[in-house]
């Protein structure tokens, strides 16, 4: 599994001050594997996934994503930032700017690509995510469940090999929670690698092929669908899973 | 609700059968909803009924009312008098002497001089050219429908034009040498130019105070502090008395470029405060969007913070910019001629001498067409800026 790994923990710590938010984290995921990672609040996981594209940097260990280790070289940060997508809780799309121009910005500025072109690919990709009509629209004028499909489709115009997403769905009134858990699982089924954090146990169950377990800055433990709801081996998992499901 | 049963229910008065008691206001109920009440009384019995609401509703508003009213009748009539009624318009010093109100003869009489100061007086229309041509430009650099890179290229014509005009030397004009020019031009250019360099230079000072490399950070915070703890006119006494002492033996700094210098700098760390103040309202998350789609750091600081960050601070910064524009008169301190200088020595005439608050009064005219005119324009851009971003 180590060989073909895409993305690499290799006990990683990381410290806010003198608050260890991660302890010897080590996770090892394949090209095209998805992730669901969950844990009570405060247990690190946006800490964790956040150092993936080095929103946060960590501090011992070593993270290795498509055999570049991330350092405090820019060089090796810029292209992992290319390769890594990344759709956020509170969606961040950028509201002095058009759908269409939130999706093309990054390819034209980041890639070099031509207006037309990119234009063509992000209404691609609005179609994808349902909201073609939406496209000359500024954020403040959509919902959140369709903004929260315009920052995934934001982040797919980059073309990434992997997808983060933190809490994609918290931040949604109920009703629209399904509509970007919809695109998520298309998106799951077109092979990309995806790492992410959420309570929507039913999406885990349907799409992940390994889940993990967070408390306390640590991975409690990690393992298939089946097995992590059928029969999970700490105690810690067992009482999550107890108040998370009783709902 | 799924809980409630149907007898719980029934006494909520949103029920769409009433009870038969209401029968009689129920009838009324959708003409009075159709029109809001206030709006029928309004169209009734205006403007009295306005007045009435609004003027004469309590016993204190009445009060208040008639003492406006006694204060206005104490104000308005002499002051129109004086200023249009009694005022004497054209003719000499003596026709002025017998009206009893404002001599504005001595405008007709002395405007040359306060607009274009010692400007040779023959040559006076190349100032007014080059000052029509520059607020010409100016108000066609505020149509939205101009926003072309071809307005750069005109902006760069106009100012040649402009030098060409105000020195002169070529294509046959005599040469004015700057220590001449006055008035008007001087205020324009010199509000303008230091507005117009102090703007870049105050996001440079803003985005240096948030760097995460101390020297920068050190070196900006210590300029922006220094500069907002003296006086604007210590600061131009600085540029203009203490910075030739260290330039090298022979070499000279021109006289209006070292008040501008001063003046650019001055404005610079004001803005730059203000500038302060939009980034910190940009939230963590477009920063964090930003690096993650792999900008770099001046790309996310140009496409996304910063054209939002000045979008907030528009009211703040067209302050600076009025405060600025009148703050030009104190460059009379290192000896230019602003506009209000000028207009001073246009108030030394014997002749002249008794109408020096006529010739205020209209320097003051002057300076209060352009603030407002900034003010006006800035309160459209606002809108036009929050036009898009909110729902
Ligand atoms: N910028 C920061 N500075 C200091 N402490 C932080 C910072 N960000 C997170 N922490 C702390 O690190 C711990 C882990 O935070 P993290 O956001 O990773 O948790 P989480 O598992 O994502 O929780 P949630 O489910 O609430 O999102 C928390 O105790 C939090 O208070
Ligand atoms: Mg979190």
């Amino acid at each position: 599994m180590t060989a073909n790994a895409i993305i690499e923990l290799r006990k990683v710590g990381k410290w806010y001050n003198s608050y260890h938010a991660l302890r010897d984290v080590s996770i090892s995921i394949g090209k095209g594997e998805k992730v669901v990672v969950c844990g009570p609040s405060g247990s690190g996981k946006s800490t964790m996934i956040r150092c993936i594209n080095r929103l946060e940097a960590h501090q011992t260990g070593h993270i290795i994503v498509d055999g570049i280790e991330l350092t405090d070289d820019v060089k090796a940060v810029e292209k992992i930032r290319r390769k890594v997508g990344m759709v956020f809780q509170n969606f961040n799309l950028f509201p002095h700017l058009t759908v269409l121009q939130n999706l093309t910005l990054a390819p034209i500025w980041v890639r070099g690509m031509a207006k037309s072109e990119i234009e063509e690919i992000a209404m691609m990709y609005l179609k994808r995510v349902r909201i073609p009509d939406q496209a000359h629209k500024f954020p403040g004028q959509l919902s959140g469940g369709q903004q929260q499909r315009v920052a995934i489709a934001r982040a797919l115009c980059m073309r990434p090999e992997i997808m983060l997403f933190d809490e994609p769905t918290s931040a949604l009134d109920p009703e629209m929670v399904k509509e970007v858990l919809d695109v998520m699982t298309e998106l799951a089924g077109e092979g990309m690698t995806m790492v992410c954090v959420t309570h929507e146990m039913g999406f885990a169950r349907q799409v992940a092929d390994s889940i993990v377990f967070m408390a306390e800055g640590s991975i409690i433990e990690s393992g298939s669908p089946a097995e992590f709801f059928e029969n999970p081996k700490s105690e810690r998992t067992r009482q999550f899973l107890g108040q998370i499901l009783e709902h | 609700m799924s809980k409630h049963s149907p007898a719980d229910q029934a006494p909520i008065p949103t029920a769409p059968v009433p009870p038969a008691h209401w029968a009689a206001s129920y009838e009324e109920e959708p003409t009075q909803a159709s029109t809001p009440p206030q709006a029928n009384g309004m169209t009734a019995l205006k403007p009295f009924g306005w007045a009435k609401d609004n003027l004469f509703n309590t016993p204190l508003n009445t009060a208040l009312t008639v003492a406006c009213l006694f204060l206005l009748w104490l104000v308005v009539p002499p002051m129109a008098n004086w200023l249009l009624l009694n005022a004497s318009w054209s003719g000499s010093s003596e026709a002025c002497r017998e009206a009893a109100g404002a001599c504005w003869s001595v405008i007709a009489v002395k405007h040359r001089l306060i607009f274009f100061g010692t400007y040779p007086y023959d040559e006076q229309w190349r100032p007014f050219l080059a000052c029509a041509l520059f607020v010409a430009m100016l108000g066609a650099s505020g149509v939205r429908a101009f926003w072309r890179p071809w307005l750069a290229v005109a902006w760069a014509l106009t100012l040649v034009g402009m030098g060409v005009l105000m020195w002169g030397g070529v294509a046959g004009l005599t040469y004015v040498p700057n220590d001449r020019w006055g008035g008007l031009p001087i205020t324009l250019m010199l509000s303008v130019f230091s507005i117009a360099l102090a703007f870049p230079l105050s996001i440079l000072l803003a985005l240096g105070r948030q760097s995460s490399l101390p020297a920068i950070r050190t070196f900006c915070v210590g300029f922006i502090e220094a500069m907002r703890g003296v006086p604007l006119v210590s600061v131009l006494f600085m540029a203009s008395v203490m910075f030739p002492l260290f330039l090298p033996e022979g070499v000279t700094v021109d006289k209006l470029l070292r008040a501008l210098a001063g003046m650019t700098l001055f404005t610079a760390a004001y803005l730059a405060e203000a500038v302060r103040g939009g980034l910190q309202a940009i939230p963590k998350g477009q920063y964090e969007a930003a690096d993650a789609l792999g900008l770099s750091y001046w790309q996310k600081t140009m496409l996304i913070v910063l054209p939002q960050a000045l979008r907030i601070v528009i009211p703040p910064i067209v302050n600076q910019f009025i405060s600025a524009f009148k703050d030009t008169s104190l460059v009379t301190i290192v000896g230019l001629y602003d506009l209000l200088t000028a207009a001073t020595v246009a108030t030394t005439d014997p002749e002249w001498r008794p109408y020096f608050a006529e010739v205020y009064v209209f320097a003051g005219l002057m300076f209060w067409i352009f603030c407002f005119s900034m003010s006006r324009y800035s309160q459209w851009l606002e809108r036009l800026a929050n036009r898009y971003t909110r729902r």
